[in-house]
């Protein structure tokens, strides 16, 4: 029989040689993300109860970005007990300040194709931007993980998703991800989204990952894009060896898919979430010129350094409009760094943009940048719930950098198009 | 885990997401502080009306979003004894689950409104809504999850299982 790609990784993972679709199986973790938001603060105290510690702290990669910096007491003390985890079980691969999890895996290339891997909230499922499967689950669950390094799985169905053709200017891997949460619908569990195509082939690992970060939002499993030359390139460019058979971990020809979508990239023009759902999407004119007081570029999904590329080019030569803020919180130091060595921070900055810490920030509430009652956003983050991002009556609209960018130099919801053209 | 769980209705519509559940405001607030605010921004009423043993019937979709198992403990905290919906969001199915608390995929053809008294036998899946005289099975929860939850959770279950390994050695 032949098996997709998520078929074969579940089977290795669970030390079989085939998986059926709904078949429950216990998977070995070959790698797990811990994040200070459900990492240390919820898992130690568990760990005490159980008097038990970690299985294998090789296999952890700890990250604390949620709560960076402290902005207060507690916020202080749950970054400290973490850095206190870290040093009592040895984990190596801790990064504190250094940006946000999901992107911090991809600059240091901890992802290989063929991996099964978790991670402690829901947009982990970006990892599979380099060809894994990567699940995010809850604290509670990751406690298992923690301590038996196995997790229960249904191998789930997979939708293949096709994108055929070049974008056009001031579109992006996010409009795609917010149609599809129009188009494929959020309903989405026991599913794997598998995207293919070439516009998806011809994507860099970053755009890549924006796409499997928003599986969260159709609410898949996870998200997966094959692994091919490209996928093997940004491994070696993080020093890492790819392994012989890296390019085998692919779906068969004739597996069975649930469905397969095919979608045209030529056509599609920016897409806007209006509140307070990423599916609540359509061309960005259903809603150009609708006033924001503030545009927020951040989150793993939309602060990599190709995001603030993206927004230094709308805000060349330009300002931000008087009476909305631009606010710019940098996904990684890395980032930070290579945005400030090539000009695109200058050019951000000149514009009149607000540089914020790295980290999640305002896109869960946490860190700074958060919205006051009634005040309208528009953002490069991945989801625009209720309350999301601060007050309830808050009215969060969703964008791909160059939107954001756009809007916020006329300060009102704005097709990029018009300023890059 | 009771054989037979009877509670109030809590009914809940499409798409209701775990920022809902947990907003991320109170994050750093103890559960207590934070179970006040559980479903404030759709049911402002929910979070100080349910009792102990209430049923939550949420919509399609049910708990879409973050993996934060905030969402589940608050429901936890505050007694609700069953979660049913025609559709999960996949990890709130799983937290709810590992929290002890059972989750059923409601049949969509049931219909129940706020208020009813609904019984629900987690074993085998069939429940009855004493209000309006019907009754529906759900597919019962597969074994290894119903072993779980009758131990009261993925923390009793695991202490059971380290248990166990160190009599085995």
């Amino acid at each position: 029989m032949p098996q997709t790609l998520t078929q074969k990784i579940l089977a290795k993972a669970s030390g079989q040689s085939r998986v059926a679709v709904g078949d429950i199986v216990t998977c070995q973790v070959d790698l797990c993300l811990l994040l200070d938001s459900g990492g240390p603060r919820r898992i130690w105290p568990r760990l005490k109860e159980l008097g038990t510690g970690v299985w294998d702290s090789e296999k952890i990669v700890l990250v604390s970005d949620h709560f960076t910096p402290a902005v207060d007491v507690e916020s202080a003390a749950i970054l400290k007990l973490t850095r206190d985890f870290a040093a009592t079980f040895g984990i190596e691969r801790f990064y504190d300040m250094q940006g946000i999890g999901h992107v911090l895996l991809a600059e240091h290339g901890w992802l290989e194709p063929g991996m099964f891997a978790v991670g402690g909230d829901s947009h982990s499922s970006m990892g599979g931007a380099f060809g894994c499967l990567m699940m995010g689950f809850g604290a509670i669950e990751m406690t298992g993980v923690a301590v038996t390094g196995e997790i229960w799985i249904q191998v789930p169905d997979t939708l293949r998703i096709n994108w055929r053709g070049d974008f056009g200017p001031g579109v992006a891997a996010k409009d795609i991800m917010l149609f599809l949460c129009r188009e494929v619908g959020t309903d989405n569990a026991f599913r794997v989204l598998e995207f293919g195509g070439d516009t998806v082939t011809s994507m860099s690992l970053a755009e890549r990952g924006v796409l499997c970060n928003m599986a969260a939002e159709l609410g898949a499993e996870t998200g997966v894009v094959p692994a091919d030359d490209a996928t093997l390139a940004a491994l070696q460019a993080a020093g890492r060896t790819p392994a012989a058979d890296a390019l085998e971990w692919c779906t068969d020809a004739d597996a069975e898919y649930l469905a397969v979508h095919d979608f045209h990239a030529t056509r599609l023009a920016p897409q806007v979430a209006a509140p307070h759902s990423p599916a609540n999407s359509g061309p960005v004119d259903q809603h150009a010129g609708t006033p924001v007081d503030q545009a927020y570029i951040g989150a793993c999904v939309g602060a990599k350094l190709e995001d603030l590329r993206m927004v230094a080019e709308v805000l060349q030569g330009r300002r931000v409009a008087s009476g909305t803020r631009l606010l710019v919180a940098p996904a990684s130091q890395r980032a930070y760094q290579e945005a400030a060595a090539d000009g695109t921070l200058a050019t951000i900055s000149a514009a009149g943009a607000y540089l914020l810490p790295t980290g999640c920030g305002a896109c869960a509430a946490l860190g700074a940048g958060i919205l006051a009652e009634d005040e309208v956003c528009i953002s490069s983050t991945n989801r625009n719930f209720q309350g999301r991002m601060g007050a309830n009556s808050a009215q969060v609209y969703l964008g791909s950098p160059y939107t954001v960018a756009a809007s916020a130099v006329t300060g009102r919801i704005t097709d990029p198009r018009e300023l890059l053209a | 885990m009771k054989a037979e769980i009877s509670g109030r209705a809590w009914v809940f519509g499409d798409d209701v997401n775990t920022d809902v559940m947990a907003p991320g405001l109170y994050f750093k607030s103890p559960m207590a502080e934070m179970a006040k605010h559980c479903m404030e921004a759709v049911a402002p009423e929910f979070a100080r009306s349910v009792q102990p043993g209430d049923i939550v019937v949420g919509g399609r979709n049910f708990g879409i979003g973050s993996a934060r198992e905030q969402a589940a403990m608050a429901l936890q905290y505050l007694g609700v004894g069953a979660v049913l919906a025609p559709s999960f969001g996949r990890v709130f199915y799983r937290n709810t689950l590992n929290f002890g608390i059972p989750a059923l995929w409601l049949p969509a053809d049931m219909i129940v409104e706020p208020g009813d008294c609904l019984h629900v036998q987690p074993e085998t899946g069939h429940i009855r809504n004493e209000t309006r005289g019907t009754a529906c099975n759900a597919p019962a929860l597969p074994a290894h999850l119903l072993q779980m939850v009758a131990a009261g959770g993925l923390m009793p279950w695991l202490k059971l299982r380290l248990a166990k390994e160190n009599r085995d050695g």
